[in-house]
């Protein structure tokens, strides 16, 4: 049958969250016709993103991404989801960008196009056959953001639509700084009430003078709030929010999380000092810091050997909560599957290892986010007041 | 046996959604046996509320899916995944004849889904809520372009879809009464037709009823459009704007169009003179009307029996494109089952008949909207005929019927709207259930 209508391109759900997978089809096109679907997002620093993989249409001029094989682009093979988490800055960015949604109360657009033929290059000079738009999502419908500024602690909590109370989540991020909701909305949209916080600002970490109490106070800030169940609060952390996770967990006599969930942490750091100070601790090793081959940094040899002298580590035989370990095997930033892999033995010595759950991902890198999100090799990563690179797989 | 507040997870999936995409709602970690009422409730736009709810109890996986599982009363019993929406009424208190419609559809509707513990039937606010989420149902898709239209004359607004284009166009028509109703084309703009939805009957001006030009104009605005195809236009109508549809389908020199879709409407109107001319014809028979034993005002006998005189029946045998008819059998404000047979006969004796789908279901009443649009059997309804009366209208259908027929009929008329302005040129029935 000759169609002579337009292709139609349309993606389901038109409007998700950003942690749920979506179905890209094209309809509508002349059968066995190669065609390359593509994706477009202009973050909140007005950088372009895209992603695309070339396909051929069917006898009924049908492709559907997450059943038909991508035989080039940004990715190949059977992959739903690939015009998303393959996304990467356009020819000509700036380099070292990471992509993060700072406003989180309004969606992420992506613009998702078939092309004719298996394009490469050159996308904005062509006319697409057709295109959609699509909305991804971090807070659900009925989620509420509310500013926290007190006791000295900063931060956003979410809170989940519904009676309550909810169980409740610090989360942290890691050393670049700054304030990060967007975990924590994702979080809350999940149904735990979950507090974003602001422990130094971008690029002053190692001055940041914040020490265990601040974490203490943030920690009580959600414990005590009238909606979370004060028995359910967990810590979730990345890389040095992991660290903190690990060191209240095991240290802290004012917080009993519930459970620890800790992303690319690690444990080797000395007890007492402030955040300022662990963070210069880690980088006294500086001559270990190796350049690969784009002049990117890479300082997982700066946490190497991991020492056998305990009064150098977290003593994680403390820990008496459920602890979640998520690492990365080609971790460049940190040797955080070494370190793990300490933890383990440390937690096997004091008999409560049966508390902990380690999953380590082969070739995944230090930035383990939630999922579709694009993948970074390496990022600008600000120290010093300078601009350095830090590589990170 | 009394449940912790926390161990009751509900999801709704997805939690934002197109008006007419289905939702799973899940409730989970229940105990085996235990009975929960899942109630929805939306606000709409003038204030009043609506709800809806349903009785379940747990079975021993311990989830309740509202997809799968039985509702064992409430405002709807049974496998009814969408049961939560198109059973919602007016909360107990709330005034007669209310009917629920979206004006605003840059903003989605808002509906709550709670559980709570126990098979209730009232007094909500009153009771153990063990969890509630909130779900947004959107008649507008991301990218859809919203056009206000201040050419001619035209009241209107123009629905263009996301992406560059081209796309096929739509004339969107409602009934009697007037105001421009823009969700159902919005809604298929959603789809991929770039739709304008056209209000034709509040005067604006002199008061006068507008005539043939006025759609002329319209259609224009949509052929001359640069991201609309001008070869591939439709038109749609509901009740009068049905009538309207075949007779600009049949007698207009300027429209040409793809395709035409009658949804509850009539062939029967004078066909010399002014479309003003209908409103004559109708008054003249007014006596005709009657009421029930609910004083609810029964309009279908106007235009029964359907005349003989070819000078007061729209020529259905002239007419040169596809035509889909949505008939709802149990219509009492139009004779939408009469006229769709004479229409059928006259096609037949013509010899165009291959052009004609009848979608016809029992039990269905004048309103067939877009699906798990709440059922409304009568309503408050205000003409805009000169001097303006309000009434309550009987529209007629029964609950679940009705909203079956509503789903089946907008899943058929997209795939016939598709069919016709996204495929081959070749004209043909795609299907009866006659």
């Amino acid at each position: 049958m000759f169609h002579t209508g337009p292709p139609v391109v349309s993606v389901h759900p038109s409007r998700a969250m950003v942690d749920e997978a979506f179905k890209v089809q094209v309809e509508n096109l002349p059968p066995g016709s190669p065609v390359t679907l593509h994706s477009l997002h202009q973050s909140e620093d007005k950088d372009y993103w895209e992603a695309f993989g070339h396909y051929v249409s069917d006898h009924r001029g049908t492709v559907s991404v997450a059943d038909d094989l991508s035989c080039g682009g940004t990715y190949t093979g059977k992959e739903a989801m690939g015009l998303l988490w393959s996304m990467r800055p356009v020819p000509g960015s700036r380099e070292g960008l990471r992509l993060r949604k700072l406003n989180v109360c309004i969606p992420q657009l992506v613009n998702i196009s078939v092309y004719s033929g298996h394009v490469g290059v050159g996308f904005r000079e062509q006319d697409p056959l057709a295109s959609v738009l699509t909305e991804r999502w971090y807070m659900a419908p009925g989620v509420r953001r509310i500013d926290i500024k007190e006791k000295g602690v900063r931060g956003t909590l979410f809170i989940p639509h519904g009676p309550g109370p909810f169980p409740g989540l610090l989360d942290m991020w890691g050393g670049g700084g700054g304030l990060l909701e967007y975990r924590a909305a994702l979080l809350a949209s999940h149904g735990y009430a979950s507090m974003a916080l602001e422990y130094f600002n971008p690029a002053e970490v190692n001055t940041a003078e914040l020490e265990l109490n601040y974490f203490e106070t943030a920690f009580n800030i959600v414990r005590d709030h009238p909606q979370v169940m004060s028995d359910r609060v967990g810590l979730f952390g990345l890389s040095l929010g992991s660290i903190v996770s690990i060191s209240l967990a095991a240290w802290s006599s004012v917080v009993k999380p519930r459970c620890c969930v800790c992303i690319s942490g690690n444990h080797t750091h000395a007890r007492g000092g402030t955040i300022g100070d662990v963070f210069n601790e880690f980088i006294t090793n500086v001559h270990k810091v190796r350049m690969d081959e784009n002049n990117y940094e890479i300082w997982r040899g700066m946490g190497l050997p991991i020492p056998d002298d305990i009064s150098q580590k977290v003593d994680v035989g403390k820990i008496n909560c459920p602890i979640l370990l998520v690492n990365g095997d080609d971790d460049q930033n940190w040797p955080t599957v070494e370190s793990a892999e300490d933890m383990a033995q440390m937690m096997r010595a004091a008999g409560n290892e049966h508390l902990l759950t380690r999953l380590e991902y082969p070739d995944a890198g230090h930035l383990i986010e939630p999922p579709y999100s694009p993948h970074f090799r390496a990022t600008k990563f600000l120290k010093d007041g300078q601009k350095g690179y830090t590589a990170s797989i | 046996m009394d449940m912790k507040q926390h161990c009751v997870k509900l999801s709704v999936q997805p939690s934002r959604g197109l008006v007419d995409e289905k939702f799973t709602v899940l409730v989970q970690n229940l105990l085996p046996g235990f009975q929960l009422t899942i109630h929805a409730l939306h606000q709409c736009e003038d204030g009043h509320s609506w709800e809806a709810f349903a009785h379940y109890t747990a079975n021993a996986t311990s989830i309740v899916n509202v997809s799968q599982d039985p509702s064992l009363g409430g405002t709807y019993s049974g496998v009814e995944p969408m049961g939560l929406l198109w059973s919602l009424r007016p909360v107990p208190g709330s005034k007669t004849g209310l009917r629920l419609r979206k004006m605003n559809v840059q903003t989605p509707m808002g509906v709550t889904i709670s559980v709570y513990q126990g098979h209730q039937k009232e007094g909500f606010l009153d009771q153990v809520l063990l969890a509630s989420v909130v779900v947004e149902r959107w008649y507008m898709a991301p990218g859809v372009r919203r056009v206000p239209i201040t050419e001619g004359r035209l009241t209107a607004t123009l629905f263009l879809p996301s992406g560059p284009g081209p796309f096929p166009g739509l004339l969107d028509l409602w009934g009697w009464g007037g105001k421009l109703v823009e969700y159902r084309a919005a809604l298929l703009a959603s789809h991929g037709i770039a739709s304008m939805a056209l209000d034709y009957l509040t005067p604006k001006e002199t008061g006068r009823m507008v005539d043939n030009d006025y759609f002329e104009t319209a259609y224009r605005v949509l052929e001359q459009h640069p991201q609309i195809l001008g070869s591939r236009i439709a038109m749609l109508g509901l009740s009068f704007g049905a009538g309207v549809t075949l007779r600009m389908a049949v007698y207009s020199k300027g429209l040409k169009l793809s395709c035409a879709v009658c949804i509850n409407g009539s062939h029967v109107q004078p066909i010399d003179g002014p479309l003003e001319q209908i409103m004559t014809y109708f008054n003249k028979n007014v006596e005709k009307t009657r009421f029930d034993e609910d004083n609810q005002l029964i309009c279908r006998d106007l235009m029964l029996p359907i005349p003989t005189d070819p000078s007061l029946k729209v020529d259905v045998g002239r007419l040169q494109c596809p035509l889909l008819l949505v008939v709802g059998e149990d219509d009492q404000n139009w004779p939408t089952y009469e006229s769709a047979m004479d229409m059928r006969e006259m096609m037949e004796r013509a010899g165009n008949s291959h052009l004609l789908t009848v979608l016809s279901y029992k039990n269905a009443g004048h309103l067939i909207q877009p699906p798990f649009t709440p059922f409304t059997r009568a309503s408050t309804f205000k003409s805009v005929t000169i001097p303006p009366f309000t009434m309550m209208a009987l529209w007629g259908g029964e609950l679940v019927a009705h909203s079956r027929a509503q789903e089946d009929a907008w899943r058929k008329t997209l795939v016939f709207l598709r069919e016709n302005l996204y495929g081959d040129m070749k004209p043909g029935a795609l299907f009866s259930n006659l």
